[in-house]
């Protein structure tokens, strides 16, 4: 047995201490050692983007992340996007577009489309969203009503 | 093998010393080693060494008419670095092609080196530019390092010259001449998260109609990144002309070595190799 490594992180704005086994990623440290079963494992092996989350204001595969890497940073989960004025907007998009079929891949696209519009702004037009979204698969959409939902959210409302 | 240590140093010091007693694992980004490890491929060692925090690793700068790239910049870094897009414009056109948004914002150059695939997607345009390695150690207690070409670097894939003590620390670039061209071009069936089937970097000193000091890189077509010595032959000091360009095109098809795969068969390659050379030279002959 590998001897648990302490690691202490802001968690959706909450600091947190948990001790994980060296090897252990990201993604089963969120879903089996904290229980946010949010963040979804799909490929594990980042193809497909179903595990997004934010560190330290970027979007990375939760899959490919060692979990001892958390250390001293921030991570933000779907969870923590939803309770975000973008994420409210993104929510409310994706329904409105009708973005959700099985919703596999939503909380994923969801962290990834926070990412793309803390980063772009309202200047993330039709194009640079399909490019961002590049690491993200639907196989239920087709897309079009996804990239519908991300442009409807990166408008702040009047 | 289960890891029974694990370290992640802020210095470059402590990084190469806990290094010292051999059988250790590097990690920076993840991207590669998380998949490979659970695969089995890439067994971690003993201690698994998270160099992510040691800061001398990180940052683009330019001295001694070298952009020195530190071993952690991340695919994303590179693409914002002014000094690559204005000095090295191949190596952010290939960080274009790079895998998905999640993984740049992750994946380190010295990760993407060292993980020596005969399709890394930056190796290529490395390759071209006459990149070389920095690698540190600490053999006897006193740090010491030494510099290797690139292109002999990587000896096969997932092989590289890196003794298991040492560190790469950064990848060295020399300030491409006045008059540099540079070109790349990737071959995959779509835009995001593709392992080339081919790619191509050219990089030479244009004078008139006519190129200097001419290396051209070949991706995904041999067990290591080559150059084509006969495609660069071919061209040295000739104007860019249909004779030369076709010469050139048809040096590089016969220099490929490729096999056949998933991706595409040995011979789909070859031409690939053939028809992408000439249409990039044309190119540079029209520009």
């Amino acid at each position: 047995m590998s001897p648990k490594v302490e690691i202490s992180f802001t968690l959706n704005g909450t600091e947190r201490t948990v001790a994980v086994a060296p090897d252990m990623s990201t993604l089963a440290m969120l879903r089996e050692v904290i229980g946010l079963t949010g963040t979804k494992y799909a490929c594990g092996e980042g193809e497909c983007g179903a595990c997004t989350v934010i560190v330290d204001g970027l979007s990375l595969n939760s899959c490919l992340m060692f979990a001892a890497d958390c250390d001293g940073r921030s991570v933000t989960t779907v969870e923590g996007v939803v309770d975000t004025p973008v994420g409210e907007r993104l929510r409310d998009a994706f329904v409105q577009a009708g973005a959700v079929q099985c919703g596999f891949c939503t909380p994923g696209m969801m962290v990834q489309a926070k990412h793309l519009i803390d980063s772009l702004g309202a200047s993330l037009d039709r194009e640079a969203i399909k490019r961002g979204i590049e690491g993200n698969l639907c196989r239920c959409t087709g897309y079009v009503k996804i990239v519908d939902a991300i442009a409807a959210a990166a408008q702040p409302k009047e | 093998m289960t890891v029974d240590t694990y370290v992640a140093p802020k210095r470059l010091d402590e990084a190469l010393e806990a290094m010292r007693g051999g059988r250790a694992t590097i990690l920076a980004g993840g991207t590669d080693l998380m998949p490979q490890s659970q695969s089995g491929k890439t067994p971690l060692g003993r201690r698994l060494v998270n160099v992510r925090r040691v800061a001398e690793l990180h940052g683009v700068v330019l001295a001694n008419g070298a952009l020195h790239i530190g071993a952690l910049t991340t695919i994303s870094e590179l693409m914002a670095s002014e000094l690559v897009r204005r000095h090295l414009p191949i190596l952010g056109e290939a960080c274009e092609h790079f895998a998905s948004s999640q993984i740049r914002n992750a994946a380190t150059l010295g990760g993407n080196v060292c993980n020596a695939s005969p399709a890394g997607d930056t190796l290529v345009p490395l390759v071209a530019l006459g990149a070389a390695v920095e690698l540190a150690s600490k053999p006897n207690g006193a740090v010491s390092t030494r510099t290797v070409p690139l292109a002999e670097f990587v000896v096969g894939p997932g092989r590289t010259r890196r003794e298991p003590m040492e560190l790469l620390t950064a990848v060295l670039v020399p300030l491409p001449a006045a008059g540099s061209v540079q070109r790349f071009y990737k071959f995959g069936t779509r835009l995001g998260l593709d392992i080339s089937a081919i790619s191509l970097g050219l990089a030479a000193v244009r004078e008139g109609r006519t190129l200097r000091q001419v290396r051209l890189a070949l991706g995904a077509v041999a067990p290591t990144p080559m150059r084509s010595p006969g495609a660069e032959a071919a061209l040295e000091g000739r104007p860019l002309e249909t004779g030369v360009i076709e010469a050139a095109a048809a040096a590089a098809r016969d220099d490929a070595r490729p096999i056949s795969d998933v991706r595409a068969s040995a011979w789909y390659r070859r031409e690939l190799v053939h028809n992408m050379v000439k249409r990039m030279l044309t190119d540079v002959a029209e520009g």
